[in-house]
């Protein structure tokens, strides 16, 4: 979900998925993103040569950006974040 | 097609995690190769999605969480193959656990891999697969001490000659 992040932090084998969080193989009940995904996660596993092989999947999400940002967030603000707005507040 | 890494992340967090680097002392590259064919392989996956089996195994400790928000519950659940969707909680406060609960295949898709292993296009699975719940001090000491160590340790006890990490 955040490859950047994966080739900074050195991952060796990488899958870029452009999904909300939570949703690393797709959308639930969707067999066939989530086979998509897990095959191509399989072929960069046995198939990559060298460190930092990054293959980014092109499947969009098939959700509005604004539903999908609103839904993959909990409920309520997790105990870090709502330290950081209390913080914020002064 | 590139994939834009924060495209569901609040852009006030984006400094939190762009440019950061590669933690001290883990700047060289990683590497083994996989030289079995993936037919002859024996795969197994972990999520950290904080997925746990409900009646059996406690959930993640979200109380101590809640108590010391930079705190996050280091330990790791061995998730059975067979595991049906119904017996499988959620711990983690940091993302929504609609979909996970309804369909954790998006998280961890033991069943989808059990079908691909039938199929014959990976050699098996192992019996368990691993969980473990995403958010983590910073320093990351209970996973390198304990955590990793230990998901190595049964990985090789099951002969797995692969392993898919998936972020939650």
């Amino acid at each position: 979900m955040m490859p950047s992040v994966a080739e900074e932090r050195r991952a060796p084998r990488i899958v870029g998925v452009e999904f909300p969080f939570g949703h690393a193989f797709g959308m639930a009940h969707d067999k066939s993103m989530q086979r998509r995904t897990l095959e191509v996660a399989l072929r960069v596993l046995a198939g990559a040569s060298t460190s930092g092989t990054r293959v980014d999947l092109d499947i969009e999400w098939p959700v509005p950006l604004r539903d999908a940002y609103r839904a993959w967030q909990p409920k309520e603000p997790s105990p870090i974040v709502r330290k950081l707005l209390e913080s914020r507040k002064g | 097609m590139l994939v834009d890494s924060f495209k569901f992340l609040p852009r006030t967090f984006r400094p939190l995690y762009e440019g950061r680097g590669p933690f001290p002392g883990e700047e060289e590259a990683v590497w083994a190769p996989f030289a079995k064919r993936l037919a002859e392989s024996r795969i197994a996956l972990l999520t950290s999605a904080g997925l746990f089996v409900r009646g059996s195994q406690a959930a993640f400790d979200l109380d101590r969480e809640q108590a010391n928000p930079e705190w996050g519950d280091p330990s790791w659940r061995a998730i059975p193959a067979e595991a049906a969707a119904p017996s499988i909680g959620v711990a983690h406060l940091h993302i929504n656990d609609e979909d996970l609960l309804a369909d954790p295949e998006i998280a961890l898709p033991m069943h989808l891999l059990s079908s691909l292993s039938s199929e014959g296009v990976i050699g098996g699975a192992v019996a368990e697969h691993f969980s473990v719940m995403g958010f983590q001090e910073h320093s990351l000491e209970g996973w390198k001490d304990e955590t990793a160590p230990a998901i190595v340790a049964h990985l090789r006890d099951q002969v797995a000659d692969g392993l898919i990490l998936a972020p939650a």
